[in-house]
């Protein structure tokens, strides 16, 4: 079967999504959990242990608590409440703490700090998956055991305001709710106002039995302004005032009914330096918990440096408090000092529920439990436990009881944080079975490009795909034997929980002949270039060809940022890697440049030596040699006659200056955003233009940029498109302008911030209307007319109308992105690629460098934090979830996206070769598939790592992410191709 | 011919690096607290000043052969100032560059400055040196096979190699390590003169190893 290079790598790319999709899904573990829950529902509670005497305990305990109010402060520091913040705007708080009945704690959030898995850990005390992140949005109802649904189960009454994920989550819980939408960040006071104007009501009514509140505005500050923004001293005022109200009207409750209540304040993460959060930086993950109970003794103590506990320890503490079952997931062990108090036998017994229940979850999950020193000190306090029930009913002296008893409690304490920390540890399980198969998938899709390379860059570019080979089937059937038995080998196995297990036999299956088949197209191509290469080397004296330094440096360039991902900080400061490589770039084209303008035709004879070769199958065997990186032979390949047309006058200053003008440019976003993790406490001008000051400078700011999109983007647009353009960028601002980002001239203290729904929608019109036109354009080149100069408008129509959706779906201080980017296109296709005549694969890789720095120049880094998902939202009523995730991903990749999009523009309007195309298309899956390939090898070789969930992981959804634009990209390229050639 | 030539270069480039090693040992005799790391400035300046004295000691004692129509002294004064002119311009512009590279704008500018000095001193003056203040001559020995002679032949390899070092020197700032010498710009100026150093070792030797292949258009 005969494929073009462009189809083939499409192909490619496409399998290799599959590839990283299993291995991702073998990956992220699944959380830990009971297997079957339905026949747990009406179990007994473990009675009190007892060892001959019979105790008459067998029940649970009753509440510690009638009515607990849980305020959850979203976003809330712990430097927030217990430091210097907290003494100055908090100080009701920093009373109830310091000198109040209350107990105080550090409780250290897990990764990744988002949202919805932290309202999960706390109120089921489990570790929720790290791809519950992406699901953070669009949250299904939580089917686990929880707080929540055992006091629903137990006829508790809850009330809850605040967030609506809370709803999402627990539908039907909730006697009476009022959920806010985090959807518009802009607005924290209206967020919080709506949960607030409630209190007064609620707190008089008092028929109800847990109240839970939940507050978004100092979350939202700190996304626009960051942690020392003076909004937020009047946040924590106001939340101080809504505490100090709950408080009192608690207190003057419990004077007429005497049965103590408790008060939490809690977060369900932390705040990054720069504002956002869902990393693992220490501001993120430590957030505050001030139990607050008359039935707790004043305070003693350092306040100063409160206990750190696990987020995951409220739940089962709650559940204690309320005199509910434990849910059956949680590995958090109870808050000891919330029941110091009791007498010691209570205590006792709370702590053996904790401890069952923990011991439980750890049979389930672990089949080797019983070596677990957890379990065995479990086992030892409950021996223990149940001779000191006896003596206790014997009624021996109290003294002594208490001794022993103390010791117990220590025991049983030791062995909660025992099991508590088995049990966290069991989420780094991986699902080996899967990540192999995924493994081996994307390995062979990789080999197979390898292998492909020199064929693919002939310059018919065309390839054989051995798919249908009689020679191979017996191999194939041998693989597919071979694979098969393993199958049922490993999940007949005991005690190994496989995703690709759990899939249908015709599923599994599909993998598996997908498999084999890549093993046998692999082979072929494999004996094929070992055959071509023995005939090249008995034909004596090909000539050495040798790169240019440009092709050196990209060489260098691909495989020194794949080597640079196995170590932490340079994932973590990727973008450093990038920027650095394309300032290497440009000096290089600088130096290539001037050599060509002063010198001239210096290294003429080499190119003609290079002309003179026969450019098909000469060198493929030196080629597959060096095939390991890229593309770059294709120099040898179809590199023209190099007689560079040295430009004269202005326009060589022009051509001098170029290089320089690119470099300042990208110096100037480089200042934009500071992002990644070491320098982003770093000002930046990105922070400057957002902070409420400077908001006239932003407008400014913002109108220049889009003015100069148009004037860039117009010059090749159709007049229709043109008029369209003018006006969908009006609309942009008129968009920023309506959600109270930038100001109109005329309205200068106008504060009513709608969604802006119209003008977005306005704009989409627009865009809509643009790509429209460039695809009906691209058709009629295609059908109608085989008119070149048509399907170059459509092009670049399509091309335009990416740019103006980026412009709608970008924060306004990055417009600059936007246009700079279009500059620095314009820039060196002018006076750079055109006259030096690069070739297709060169042109590509370069394309996909700055791809990749703009992708960073947008604020975006390696951490689940710099998403901006508020771009899923525009012009969207309410939340969506196809529209949103696709505008939140174009959003993120827009600078590899626009920077493809080009590269398509530039190769059908610049070249006239046939294949340069195809060319693009095979290099860009290339070198895009190379960082993932050795990316998975190199995250299963790091899997133990220290920061294997804070740094590795996101990079490994980002990469994963990354292989599913390009495969989209990969398509686009192909489908332009076919036009192409039909044409 | 070669023979005296490779030698005449090996003892020079072994003459260089005796000068950096001891602008490394000498001043701590003199000056109190004088170590690498900690007075890096200072030590940048003298090893920028050895390295540039060296290198004019060797021109002076190198190449007595210059025509009589080139020996007037305003000639040379005019000569001298454009080299002047040359280096100080190779060191702003080596300022420019590490700047894109995205050295800090306004903080640290003495170090930055510094490097681009010490960097001009490895590279600017040979080339000073060596081919004079001529632009388009440098721009034909730092192309592909554009060098003449077996200097220039090594000129572009100990030039190359200190760009290199410094290139690659930029590569542990991010690393979290926290070594004292991973501050901006420590480790760039080691990386520079690592380089330089290694450029000086290796020239000759690759030079003697491919002296069969090495025919010069001009002798």
């Amino acid at each position: 079967m005969r494929l073009g290079s462009g189809a083939f790598a499409a192909c490619c790319v496409v399998i290799e999504v599959l590839g990283v999709a299993l291995f991702l899904r073998g990956f992220f573990p699944a959380p830990i959990c009971f297997s079957s829950r339905t026949e747990n529902e009406a179990e007994p509670p473990a009675p009190e242990p007892s060892s001959g005497a019979s105790s008459n305990w067998t029940k649970l305990p009753p509440p510690l608590f009638s009515k607990i109010v849980i305020v959850l402060i979203d976003g809330l520091r712990d430097d927030f409440v217990f430091g210097s913040k907290g003494v100055k705007f908090m100080p009701y708080t920093t009373y109830l703490v310091e000198k109040g009945p209350s107990h105080s704690f550090v409780a250290e959030a897990k990764p990744p700090t988002v949202t919805m898995p932290r309202i999960k850990a706390l109120m089921t005390g489990s570790l929720p998956g790290f791809i519950d992140v992406v699901r953070n949005l669009n949250s299904p109802t939580l089917l686990e055991d929880s707080v929540i649904s055992r006091a629903r189960a137990a006829g508790k009454r809850i009330v809850f305001y605040g967030d609506e994920t809370w709803v999402k989550l627990f539908p039907k819980h909730f006697v009476e709710y009022d959920g806010t939408t985090s959807f518009f960040v802009s607005d924290y006071t209206e967020v919080d106002d709506n949960v607030t104007r409630h209190l007064d009501k609620v707190l008089k009514r008092r028929d109800w039995d847990m109240l839970i509140l939940h507050y978004l505005g100092l979350d939202h500050i700190g996304h626009i302004s960051g942690p020392s923004s003076p909004l937020i001293g009047h946040k924590l005022s106001e939340m101080d005032g809504v505490l100090m109200k709950v408080h009192t009207s608690l207190l003057s409750e419990e004077r007429e009914t005497l049965v103590p209540n408790l008060l939490v304040l809690c977060a369900d993460h932390g705040m990054a330096e720069t504002g956002g959060h869902g990393a693992s930086s220490p501001e993120e993950v430590n957030t505050p918990l001030v139990l607050i109970s008359s039935a707790f003794g004043r305070k003693h103590g350092d306040i100063r440096h409160p206990k750190r506990v696990q987020q995951t320890d409220l739940a089962a503490t709650l559940s204690i408090g309320l005199g509910l079952p434990i849910p059956e997931n949680s590995v958090g062990s109870l808050l000891f000092p919330v029941v110091e108090g009791k007498p010691m036998r209570e205590q006792l017994r709370f702590l053996h529920l904790n401890t069952v229940q923990l011991s439980k979850l750890l049979q389930e999950n672990v089949p080797s439990y019983k070596k677990d020193p957890g379990f065995e000190q479990f086992k030892v306090s409950e021996r223990l436990h149940g001779n000191w029930i006896r003596l206790y009913l014997e009624e021996s002296s109290s003294e002594v009881l208490f001794n022993l008893g103390s010791k117990l409690r220590r025991q049983y304490l030791d062995a909660l944080r025992t099991l508590s920390l088995s049990l966290s540890r069991q989420m780094a399980q991986y699902d080996v079975y899967s990540m192999v198969v995924g493994t081996v998938v994307v390995l062979e899709v990789l080999t197979l490009l390898l292998l492909s390379v020199p064929q693919a860059l002939s310059s018919k570019a065309e390839l054989d795909v051995p798919l249908l080979s009689p020679v191979f089937s017996l191999l194939f059937y041998l693989v597919l034997l071979v694979l098969s038995a393993l199958h049922v080998i490993v999940c007949t196995s005991a005690g190994s929980r496989c995703y690709l297990c759990s899939l249908s036999w015709p599923a599994a299956g599909g993998v598996m002949v997908l498999i084999s088949t890549l093993l046998c197209a692999v082979t072929s191509a494999l004996a094929k270039t070992l055959a071509r290469g023995k005939l090249l080397s008995q034909t004596p004296a090909h000539p050495i060809s040798r790169w240019s330094e440009l092709d050196l440096l990209i060489l260098l360039g691909t495989v020194g940022h794949v080597l640079s991902l196995g170590a932490s900080s340079f994932v973590e400061e990727e973008h450093q890697t990038w920027y650095f490589l394309i300032n290497t770039l440009c000096l290089a084209l600088c130096h290539e440049v001037y050599r060509s303008c002063f010198l001239g035709d210096d290294c003429g004879p080499q190119h003609c030596l290079h002309a003179e070769e026969e450019p098909e199958g000469a060198t493929p065997a030196l080629q597959a040699k060096r095939a390991d990186c890229n593309v770059l032979e294709l120099d040898a390949v179809s590199k023209g006659p190099s007689s560079v047309e040295v430009p004269r006058g202005c326009e060589r200053w022009m051509v001098l200056a170029s290089p320089w003008l690119v470099l300042t440019c990208c110096r100037l976003l480089r200042s934009l955003n500071q992002t990644g993790v070491q320098w982003a406490h770093r000002p930046d001008l990105g922070h400057w233009l957002t902070s409420s000051d400077h908001k006239a400078e932003l407008s400014v700011l913002a109108a220049l940029s889009l003015i100069m999109i148009f004037v860039l983007v117009q010059r090749r647009c159709s007049p229709a498109s043109k008029v369209a353009m003018a006006f969908g960028l009006l609309g942009v601002y008129c968009y920023r302008a309506a959600i109270g980002n930038v100001l109109f001239p005329w309205q200068q203290d106008n504060k009513d911030i709608s969604k802006g729904i119209t003008e977005a929608r306005f704009v989409y019109v627009f865009v809509l209307g643009i790509l429209f036109t460039g695809t009906k354009d691209l058709l009629k080149s295609q059908v109608i007319t085989t008119d070149s100069a048509a399907r170059t408008l459509g092009l670049w129509e399509v091309y335009s109308g990416l740019v103006l959706l980026a412009a709608l779906l970008f924060r306004p201080h990055n417009l600059p992105v936007l246009v700079l980017s279009l500059l620095v296109q314009a820039i060196l296709t002018t006076f750079i690629w055109r006259p030096l005549r690069h070739d297709a694969a060169e042109i590509t890789v370069m394309h996909y460098w700055f791809g990749q720095a703009f992708f960073y120049f947008q604020g975006n880094s390696n951490s689940i934090t710099t998403v901006d998902i508020s771009a899923g939202f525009v012009g969207l009523d309410t939340y969506m979830e196809i529209p949103a995730v696709f505008l939140t991903a174009f959003a993120t990749y827009a600078g590899p996206v626009l920077w493809a999009s080009h590269l398509v523009n530039f190769l059908s309007s610049e070249t006239n070769s046939s294949s340069a195309l195809s060319h693009a298309c095979f290099c860009y899956a290339l070198v895009c598939s190379f960082p993932v390939s050795a990316y998975i090898i190199l995250v299963t070789s790091l899997r133990y790592h220290l920061f294997i969930w804070s740094v590795f992981s996101p990079k490994l959804l980002y990469e994963g992410m990354h292989l599913l634009v390009t495969a989209a990209v990969c398509v686009f390229f192909t489908a332009m191709d076919r036009t192409n050639t039909k044409s | 011919m070669k023979d005296t030539d490779i030698k005449r270069l090996l003892y020079a480039h072994l003459l260089c690096i005796f000068s950096i090693i001891l602008s490394i040992f000498i001043p701590s005799f003199f000056l109190e607290n004088f170590s690498i790391l900690e007075t890096h400035l200072t030590w940048l300046c003298i090893c920028s000043v050895f390295v540039t004295a060296v290198n004019l000691v060797l021109y002076l004692v190198g190449k007595p052969n210059t025509s009589s129509k080139r020996s007037s002294l305003s000639y040379k004064v005019t000569r001298l100032l454009k080299c002047c002119i040359y280096f100080l311009m190779s060191c702003f512009s080596f300022h420019v560059i590490f700047v894109l590279y995205g050295a800090p704008l306004t903080e640290l500018v003495l170090e930055t400055f510094s490097l681009a000095v010490l960097l001009s001193t490895f590279t600017t003056v040979p080339c000073l040196c060596l081919l004079g203040p001529n632009f388009k001559a440098w721009l034909r020995v730092f192309s592909r096979n554009g060098a003449t002679s077996i200097w220039e032949n090594s000129l572009q390899i100990t030039t190359i190699s200190s760009f290199v070092g410094t290139w690659l020197g930029a590569f542990p700032i991010p690393l979290d390590w926290g070594r004292p010498w991973q501050e901006w710009p420590i480790s760039c100026t080691l990386g520079a003169t690592f380089g330089y150093m290694a450029g000086l070792v290796i020239s000759p030797l690759w030079i003697y190893w491919n002296r069969k292949e090495l025919t010069y258009k001009n002798n």
